[in-house]
């Protein structure tokens, strides 16, 4: 087997690993580095679970290489809080209950957050069409445009 | 997904050379078809070499009234780009309505041109627009570019390096999406430039075409007005999304939706 090494930063720290080639981005993070909160809901580029903000940037990891995020910052949901204060846009999501059981809020909120970054204050129709690639067989959404909009307004503060 | 051996070159002579060299390689661009496919067995390229690497590929300019886009520039860059955006609106339209955001924000234009997926939205910008495809050995018209089903131009190993776009004098994209996929059921772009009219579908042949039967009825101009006649269904797809005769409604509809959208 073809193995190459990466090294990036993942939530402010140096990792550099030894991996096959085929290696996804997703499975580097839940595998090798054992950070679980980024999800695989499809595995086929759909669902959006598997979120995570590289160089800042919203992407599907279970859609790229790990050998891609080379020389990459990379930030999964384990590294939003700030000396254990919860993000503001993960503050919004339990304020406004916008997770039941939970598995697509990862990357329910690394999309949020993509989204603030490109728009600071997103209107209903802006958001729900930026949630087009995130799945939630839960909630019905509404709780989750809520608390967007509100974690938008709690980041421009 | 079967193992590969990864290379990631840092000019376009290093990719060029690097595919000669290797049995079995394939271009990698943004992966967002050639990764999915990859991971069903569809392709297992023995070499995959990564064209991320090459700075020279990536980025929109202007360059008087061309707009030139690099071949690894994401959808999202060229939705965002303010250059494209102020001057060829619906090529920036276009670029914002593929996929969702994550895979704008890595999907590449290369690698949707190059893949000529029947129901990709770029092609029908390609064509509309009268594009050029540069590559590392010659430049493509558009019109020569697309040749089927999954099928371009291209030779083995060319890699292409941008595809410039004349500035029309007006043009729309209006798509019907696939609710699921977002790729285009049917997808029109109608363009006015100074030589004429140019109405380019995707999604409803097995290649992205130019509808010539509208492009006479219209002749000059992109006139809402005009009374364009029947699409015929022949030879149209048809899936479990829609029939033929269905698209071949929808050609209509949407063209006329292009024509309204255009700026
Ligand atoms: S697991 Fe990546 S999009 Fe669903
Ligand atoms: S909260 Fe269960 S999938 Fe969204």
């Amino acid at each position: 087997m073809s193995s190459i090494s990466v090294a990036m930063t993942v939530n402010g720290t140096r990792v550099s690993e030894s991996v096959p080639a085929r290696t996804l981005l997703v499975q580097l993070l839940r595998e090798q580095l054992g950070l679980t909160g980024t999800h695989v809901g499809c595995d086929t580029s759909q669902c959006g679970a598997c979120n995570v903000l590289v160089n800042g940037r919203a992407v599907k990891s279970c859609t790229m290489l790990a050998a891609q995020a080379d020389g990459a910052e990379v930030l999964t949901i384990e590294g939003l809080e700030s000396d254990g204060q919860l993000h503001p846009m993960q503050a919004a999501f339990k304020e406004h209950h916008a997770l039941q059981c939970g598995f697509c809020t990862p990357g329910m909120v690394i999309t949020a957050i993509d989204l603030v970054a490109n728009d600071a204050n997103p209107g209903e129709a802006t958001i729900r069409k930026y949630l087009e690639g995130n799945f939630c067989r839960c909630t019905g959404y509404h709780n989750i445009v809520k608390a967007i909009a509100a974690g938008a307004e709690a980041m421009r503060s | 997904m079967y193992d590969f051996t990864y290379h990631r070159p840092a000019t376009i002579a290093d990719a060029a050379a690097a595919f000669k060299a290797c049995a079995e390689a394939q271009f990698l661009s943004g992966g967002q078809t050639l990764l999915p496919i990859m991971k069903q067995r569809l392709a297992k390229p023995a070499n995959l070499i990564d064209l991320a690497g090459i700075a020279a590929l990536r980025g929109a300019s202007v360059d008087g009234q061309t707009v030139v886009i690099g071949a690894t520039t994401p959808h999202a860059d060229v939705a965002g780009a303010a250059e494209v955006r102020s001057t060829i609106p619906a090529l920036a339209a276009l670029a914002e309505c593929i996929g969702d955001p994550q895979v704008r924000n890595r999907g590449t234009i290369a690698g949707s041109i190059a893949n000529s997926d029947p129901s990709a939205d770029y092609p029908a910008a390609l064509l509309g627009l009268g594009a050029t495809v540069r590559t590392d050995r010659r430049e493509i018209a558009a019109d020569d570019f697309f040749t089927g089903l999954f099928e371009t131009a291209l030779e083995e190993g060319e890699i292409i390096t941008a595809v410039s776009f004349p500035v029309p004098k007006k043009a729309g994209y209006a798509k019907f999406p696939n609710p699921a996929s977002r790729y285009a059921i049917v997808g029109v772009m109608a363009v006015e430039t100074a030589a004429g009219v140019r109405i380019a579908v995707t999604g409803a042949r097995p290649c992205v075409f130019r509808a010539t039967s509208f492009e006479a009825a219209l002749g000059a101009s992109l006139s809402s007005a005009a009374a364009l006649p029947a699409f015929p269904a022949d030879g149209l797809n048809q899936d479990i999304h829609a029939s033929a005769e269905y698209r071949a409604h929808l050609v209509g509809v949407m063209t006329k939706r292009a024509i309204a959208a255009a700026t």
